[in-house]
Formats: structure tokens, C-alpha cells, sequence
């Protein structure tokens, strides 16, 4: 059977990834939380996210942990501009077209980039690509340490953006009680966007995090959103907490999976687990109010 | 829709079959043959989602295994191709079976009952991908045998005509299902569950029916692309590229009426076409996924401005009074 | 012979911590209009909901007509004869009027033309007639209560609960609604309702049922009902019945 050593740094490893799945899915469980839908757009937004980063490191030459103060406020604003501007009204408020609508973005979306970018698989090279980090008797990936660390560090920020500011304050309200919030004086379409907005910026952060060690083709994001509906809907919809949990559940089940049943075969793990959990409890494992 | 009948439908019938004394290129063929099969596929999800409201979007799983056991029925166990169908289309039934004996009994809804039809699709995508039996990533490719006993046939113009048969097929079950008792329960369900169970409809069972149905129409459509094609992978069989078109052509044509599949398939398709066509003389070669892109687009200012699809834009045009769907 | 349509057998319904129900027992007689009454929150539409088949009791079961059905699915009841209303008006909105009533008839009839015949009987029952052919959703709230109406009556039920059918109609709406709701039971169907507005309650019911959180606290004939004091603390609040009678011995 496999050595202990094998196993551990699966382990390891899925946690590390895990991090950064769970920043993938605190912006799916942001807006679910909030808007009240789910954003099939999500995948394709990552994906286009990692060819920012790859466009910023290709053409600039840009670090993708600097290009990261530059993509991050963009990515929000597009996601601020799509939410109000397109998402909003073409959906008239019915939940079935707010459905096809993000839909046919994600369709727009990777289908622009591969008519974009074709079909090849593209990376990047950075100098720290391959370093690695001793922490105890483990070799951790530096570039994956890094992402760990930075993903529950964005985390906590957005933990704090939501319990201390007033925008913070706001979202909330509008998560709980819509009807009443607007009463009070907040511009809902406007909240919508920008927690819209955070779910793009979340995505972009991640995608930097990724690139080092990652590759990218069009479908890539489709492969990691999966995975973030998969953890949303363990952790349950809505739940910041879930989504970290959960992330680190599904990166440990993934390394795992793919260290028993291999490369082709270890995404179904992912995919029994979702439907799994989706057949026999939706509200999650937090059992958070849908 | 009030205005559907069965001389409207006899009506477009002769003029689809008569279309192969106009259009005699083989391109032409080609094009109007893989329309009328996107249709089958379309007419099943419209069953599901049209009149049903649950929208799924991973009809890929039933097209594929349609495809799929039409192909392996004849490669792998010598069958028929004309037994294979029968088969095939009851496969492709019962995994619609499976899929919503489990997601209907889970009481999944909207968004919930659309991922989980996604992961589906994505896990018999995967499956179909490893395993050898499928032919792992090489894929199936059926022998070529001309011959009508083994539905290949020699002249284009059969299997177009071929194909007709089960789009008006679709038609006439559709416009069928509209009209009785169990097409009435559906439209129930689909408008508000509770109150259609206080008044004594049996929501898991019209559901489940519903599925099974519309599973099987779509795995029909999956079989005759297998047989067209004589080749299929698991990207072609299961691919999101087919659970897209399946949802878009009955959105764009007219969600939850008989024609919309239909006409839908047709103005998508041919909107594709063109744009392929003009863009590639353009850029001087094709652009993939250029025709997918503006699937999107056509489908988001569908949902904004004509949510009712094109038949929708019409009825609204033509007619003073209210109609609700048949 | 004069067996209880209905019987509520000791229903108790808890939600977690709270309980909506406490040991409901009461029976509904066939050929009889019965009120259920109480202030909000009493839990009358929990009750009405377990014996519809969207709730099911925590404890104690449901008879209809000898037989229990407290396990019963809401399209089984229905089945059986029990139809029912909602208080927040559920139309088939994007269905015309006809389409909506035809569901009900759905129940008992296969063939279309005959369930299209039927809606429409229906339909003039409760007075809309003139608004078959249009969309569901171009209703007002009085059309659609009555729609409401019409489409459990097209289930040919013998049980019929509306679950306050009068809320949000005006004076002269709930005028016009009382004659329906009685040619209903002269058709031959046993109504139990759950109603807000007392001069319903008053000229239509037989017998009322009084429920004050989760517990029946009196019942009889509306105007009996009316003059006990357990019902009136209940709905002016403690000590009120004392201080009505003093206020009343006060002015003779």
C-alpha cells in the first residue's frame, strides 16, 4: 500500500490547495448569500482572471503577486459593472433568467477566450515556481504556502469589510432582509453589485495565487468552479465559515482521490461528493438557511 | 400555441419535406440534418423545462447515452442498428429515470436541480473518458456499412428525411402532451407545486414522467447524431456544447410551445453559420467558439428583451387577446 | 349515519422549541359550515395545514370519513375529498382562468372537453363566467379568491378548508363572496373555515372553534361563542371579560 509519507503530503498538499479553493468559493458563497443566486458565470470569470494574470506576466512582465493590486480593483469593477448593468435588468428579477443569464455569460466568456487565446494550455514561468519550504518533515510548495496564507488572510479581511464598515453592515442587511433595508435607505441594486463585485475581485486574487502553479486553457475555470459549487453547497450557501471549511475538506478529497484513482478519474470524486450532498442535504453541513 | 393544430403541424411537416427538391448541395443537407437533430434534442429539454419549468442543464447526460448506446449496441455487440434504437431511446429514458428519481425525491428545485443535472452530465463525461468500454479518449467509431438495413443509408436526402420523421414525431407528442391531462398537471407544477398537490396532483410522479420523456426524446436525438456522424468521443457525446444547445433553441424559439424548439434550432443554427462564415472570411480561417460566444449573447438579450422567444415577439404582435399556453 | 366527516384526534405540532399546537381534538359534522377562530399566531394555519397534508401533527392523527390519513400525501387527501384554499392567493398566473379550474377537474375527469365543460360550470358558480378566457394574473384579489375557490371546487370535494378566503376583500366583496360560499354547501359539500371577519363567521357557521395559542379554549353556536369570556380575554387580553361586564353593569 502507499507509504504514510505519500499519504501526509497528499494531505498536505490538498490543504494548501484547499486554501485557495475556499477563496474561490467565499466569492460564490458571497453572492449567493446575498443575491440570492447561483453564478454560473463564476468559472469562466476565474479563467479569464488567470489569462489577466498571464497577459500582466507575458506583455508587463508584471509578478502575478503585484499584478494582483492591479487586477483585483478591476475584476471588482467589472464584476460591479455586469451585476448592475447586465445581469440586473436582463434578469427582471426572476430567478430562472438570473439563471440563464450567468449562464450566457459563461458561455460568452470562455468562448471569447478561446476564440481569444485557442485551446492550448498555457503557464507561466516565475523564478519561485518550484521553490519549496521545509515545515517539519513535509516539503511544502512555496508558491502553494504562499496561497494558503494569503487566501485566509483575504478571508479575514473580508470578514472584517463585512462586520465593521458600513457597506459591510449593509450587505448584511440586504442578505437578511431585502425589502427592509431598502426601506431604510440602501440602494440595493447597488449592494448587489458590489458584493458582485467582491465574488470578481475574489476570483482575481485567486487566479494569482493559482498561475504560478498552475496552467490555464479555457476550460480551466470550469474545473475549479466545480469544485467551489461543490464546497458551497458543503458548507452550505451562504456560510463564509462553510466556505473555508469545506475548502479544505474537498482539497484534502481531492488529492486523495486523485492519488488513489488517478489523474482522469479523481475529478469524479469531487463531482459524487457534489451531487452527494446536494441529493441529501442541500442547506450543507452548516446546515445554513437557504 | 392556441393557434397549434394539427393542420399547422401537417402544414410544416410537407414543407420540411419538401425542402430537399430545393436545396439539393450536400452542404445544405448536411446542415438542415443536424438541425432537425439539435431539434429531437431541444424538443426533449423543452418538455422538461418548457412545460415543466425544471430546467436542467445537463441534458448532455441523456443525448450522450443515447449516443453512446446506439454506437456500442452495433460496435461492441454486433445488434442492429435498427434494434439499437428502440434500445438506446429506453436507456436514455431510464437514466433520465435515475437522475430525476434522485433529484426529485431530494426535492431539488431551480438552481439546485440545474447543477445537480450539470454534475451529472460532467460525471458520465468523465466515466465515458476513462473507460475503455466507451473507447476511453479515442472515442467510438461505428463502421461505415451503407446500406438501409443498417440505417446508413446511400442517399443524403433518406437520412434527412429520416430524421423529419422524429422531429414531426416531436411535434405531435408535444403538441399531444399540451393537450391532455398529464400536460395540464405538468403546467400546474410548473406555475406553483403546492397548490397543484392541494389540488391532488401527484408533483414526484408528473415530474418523474416528464423526465423520463424528455430523457428519451433527447437520447433519440443523441442516437441519430451517432448514426450521422458514425463517430462520437465523450466531449461530442457529453459535451456542455450540446446541453447549451438543447436549452438555447427552445428559449430562443419559444419556451414551452411546440414550434419553438423548432424554429429555434433553425435560427440559431443559422445565425452560427453565418457568423462563422463572415468572421472566418474576415480573419481568413474559422474561430473557434466564435458562434459560442454569440450563443451567449443571443441568449441574454433573449431572457431581457423576449423572454417568450420569437413565437413570443409574434403572439404578442398578432394578437388583441390574452392567451395563456395550451 | 351522523359519523364526523372529520375528526382531529389529539394534534399536537412542535416546531423545535415551539409549539403550535397543544392536544387539538375537535370533529367537523358532513353538511355543516364550521369556523375555526382565534387570534394570530393561535395556530390555525398549522392546523389547517396538517389536516391538508402539508404538515404532518407530532403527535395525534387525522380521520376523514372513518379513515385515517394522517400519513396521507396532499394529492392523496385531495384524492379522497379533502380540498383546500390558501390564505395567500396561489393562481396558476401564467394559465388563463379555465386552464386554472381545469387542473382541479383534472382530479376526477380524463377527457379535456369535459374537464373544459366542467371549469366552466365551475366558474359560473363562483361567478367568473365572464373571465375565463383571461390570464390568471389579470385577476384582482376578490377574482382571485374566488378562483381559489373554483379550483378546489372543481375537485368535487367533500371536505372543503378555506383558509380565511375573506382576508383582504372589501365590504362589499365579502358581501358578494357569502351567498357563494353558501350555495357551495347547499351543493353538498361540508366547509370548515379559518376566518378573521366575524359577520362571516357569524351568519355562515353552524359551530365555531375558538384555538388561543395552540389550545381550543371554547366552541359552540357564533353567538355563544361570542358572549364567552375565555374568548374574549383571548382576543382583548387579560382581565377584559371582567371588565366588560363591570363596564356593562356599570352602564344599566
Amino acid at each position: 500500500m502507499l507509504k504514510s509519507e505519500i499519504i501526509f503530503a497528499a494531505v498536505a498538499n490538498g490543504l494548501l490547495v484547499g486554501g485557495v479553493y475556499a477563496l474561490i468559493a467565499l466569492g460564490l458563497t458571497l453572492v449567493y448569500g446575498v443575491l440570492h443566486i447561483i453564478n454560473f458565470a463564476h468559472g469562466a470569470t476565474l479563467t479569464a482572471a488567470m489569462y489577466a494574470v498571464l497577459i500582466c506576466h507575458q506583455a508587463i512582465g508584471l509578478d502575478p503577486y503585484i499584478a494582483v493590486a492591479a487586477l483585483a480593483p478591476l475584476f471588482f469593477g467589472l464584476g460591479y459593472f455586469v451585476q448592475r448593468f447586465v445581469i440586473g435588468p436582463a434578469s427582471h428579477g426572476d430567478d430562472s433568467n438570473i439563471l440563464l443569464v450567468t449562464l450566457g455569460l459563461s458561455i460568452i466568456i470562455e468562448n471569447a477566450l478561446l476564440a481569444g487565446f485557442r485551446s492550448d494550455t498555457r503557464s507561466i514561468d516565475v523564478p519561485y515556481g518550484f521553490s519549496v519550504v521545509e515545515v517539519g518533515p513535509l516539503l511544502l510548495s512555496l508558491p502553494k504556502l504562499i496561497a494558503f496564507v494569503a487566501s485566509f488572510a483575504v478571508a479575514a479581511v473580508l470578514g472584517a469589510l463585512l462586520l465593521k464598515t458600513d457597506t459591510g453592515k449593509a450587505i448584511r442587511a440586504v442578505a437578511k432582509e431585502k425589502t427592509g433595508a431598502a426601506l431604510m435607505g440602501i440602494n440595493v441594486d447597488h449592494i448587489y453589485a458590489v458584493t458582485f463585485g467582491i465574488g470578481a475581485a475574489c476570483l482575481a486574487i485567486a487566479a494569482c495565487l493559482l498561475m504560478p502553479t498552475y496552467l490555464v486553457n479555457p476550460r480551466s475555470g470550469n474545473a475549479f468552479v466545480l469544485v467551489a459549487f461543490t464546497i458551497v453547497v458543503l458548507g452550505g450557501m451562504g456560510s463564509i465559515g462553510g466556505a473555508l471549511a469545506g475548502g479544505l475538506i474537498i482539497g484534502v478529497v481531492e488529492s486523495l482521490s486523485g492519488l488513489f484513482l488517478g489523474e482522469s478519474l479523481g475529478q469524479i470524486g469531487i463531482f459524487l461528493i457534489f451531487i452527494l450532498v446536494l441529493l441529501l442535504r442541500p442547506t450543507g453541513l452548516s446546515g445554513a438557511r437557504t | 400555441m392556441n393557434q397549434v393544430s394539427w393542420t399547422a403541424i401537417l402544414g410544416v411537416a410537407a414543407a420540411l419535406a419538401a425542402m430537399p427538391i430545393v436545396m439539393t448541395s450536400n452542404v445544405a443537407l448536411n446542415f438542415v440534418t443536424f438541425a432537425g437533430i439539435i431539434t429531437i434534442a431541444a424538443q426533449g429539454w423543452n418538455i422538461l423545462a418548457g412545460y415543466g419549468g425544471q430546467f436542467s442543464f445537463g441534458h448532455a447526460a441523456f443525448f450522450g447515452t443515447g449516443a453512446y448506446a446506439m454506437a456500442l449496441l452495433q460496435v461492441r455487440f454486433g445488434v442492429n442498428a435498427w434494434v439499437a434504437l428502440p434500445i438506446a431511446i429506453g436507456l436514455g429514458g431510464l437514466v433520465g429515470g435515475l437522475v430525476g428519481l434522485l433529484s426529485f425525491r431530494a426535492r431539488l428545485r431551480g438552481s439546485y436541480f440545474a447543477l445537480v443535472t450539470l454534475a451529472f452530465a460532467e460525471v458520465f463525461r468523465i466515466l465515458a473518458n476513462a473507460w475503455t468500454f466507451t473507447g476511453g479518449a479515442a472515442g467510438v467509431l461505428v463502421p461505415l456499412q451503407v446500406g438501409t438495413a443498417n440505417m446508413q443509408f446511400a442517399d443524403k436526402r433518406m437520412l434527412y428525411w429520416f430524421v423529419l420523421l422524429f422531429v414531426v414525431g416531436g411535434l405531435c407528442l408535444t403538441h399531444m402532451v399540451s393537450r391532455s391531462r398529464f400536460g395540464a398537471q405538468l403546467v400546474a407544477v410548473r406555475e406553483n407545486e403546492d397548490a397543484a398537490r392541494a389540488l391532488g396532483v401527484d408533483t414526484l410522479a408528473v415530474k418523474l414522467k416528464a423526465i423520463v420523456l424528455s430523457a428519451a426524446i433527447t437520447a433519440t436525438a443523441g442516437s441519430l447524431y451517432a448514426q450521422k456522424f458514425l463517430y462520437l468521443d465523450a466531449t461530442i457525446a457529453y459535451g456542455p456544447w450540446i446541453s447549451v444547445d438543447a436549452l438555447l433553441a427552445p428559449i430562443v424559439g419559444g419556451i414551452g410551445t411546440v414550434f419553438g424548439p423548432l424554429l429555434g434550432a433553425v435560427v440559431l443554427l443559422g445565425f452560427g453559420e453565418v457568423t462563422k462564415t463572415i468572421l472566418g472570411n474576415l480573419t481568413g480561417g474559422a474561430i473557434p467558439g466564435i458562434d459560442l460566444v454569440l450563443y451567449g449573447v443571443l441568449l441574454i438579450l433573449t431572457v431581457a428583451y423576449a423572454p417568450r422567444g420569437i413565437l413570443g415577439l409574434l403572439q404578442g404582435r398578432s394578437s388583441a387577446r390574452h392567451g395563456g399556453n395550451p | 349515519m351522523n359519523q364526523p366527516l372529520l375528526d382531529v384526534h389529539s394534534v399536537s405540532k412542535a416546531f423545535g422549541g415551539l409549539i403550535a399546537v397543544k392536544d387539538v381534538s375537535f370533529v367537523v359534522r358532513p353538511g355543516t359550515i364550521t369556523g375555526l377562530i382565534g387570534p394570530n399566531g393561535a395556530g390555525k394555519t398549522t392546523l389547517f395545514a396538517i389536516i391538508s397534508g402539508f404538515e404532518r401533527p407530532t403527535e395525534g392523527r387525522i380521520e376523514f370519513d372513518g379513515r385515517d390519513v394522517t400519513t396521507l400525501a396532499p394529492h392523496e387527501r385531495a384524492a379522497l375529498g379533502i380540498a383546500r384554499t390558501f390564505q395567500i392567493v396561489q393562481p396558476f398566473a401564467g394559465l388563463t382562468v379555465r386552464e386554472n379550474i381545469a387542473v382541479g377537474a383534472y382530479l376526477r375527469h380524463a377527457d379535456r372537453q369535459r374537464v373544459y365543460e366542467k371549469a366552466a360550470e365551475v366558474a359560473g358558480m363562483v361567478g367568473l363566467e365572464p373571465m375565463l378566457d383571461r390570464p390568471a394574473s389579470a385577476l384582482t384579489v376578490a377574482g382571485r379568491k374566488r378562483l381559489e375557490l373554483a379550483r378546489a371546487l372543481a375537485t368535487e370535494p367533500r371536505l372543503l378548508l378555506l383558509d380565511e378566503v375573506l382576508a383582504g376583500l372589501n365590504p362589499s366583496e365579502i358581501r358578494d363572496m357569502i351567498p357563494i360560499i353558501r350555495s357551495v354547501t347547499r351543493a353538498g359539500v361540508t366547509i370548515l373555515m379559518v376566518e378573521h371577519v366575524m359577520q362571516a363567521v357569524m351568519s355562515l357557521c353552524e359551530h365555531v372553534h375558538v384555538l388561543a395559542q395552540g389550545s381550543l379554549i371554547s366552541e359552540g353556536p357564533p353567538s355563544a361563542v361570542a358572549r364567552d369570556p375565555k374568548v374574549i380575554e383571548a382576543y382583548l387580553g387579560h382581565g377584559a371579560a371582567s371588565r366588560m361586564q363591570r363596564a356593562g353593569a356599570a352602564h344599566a
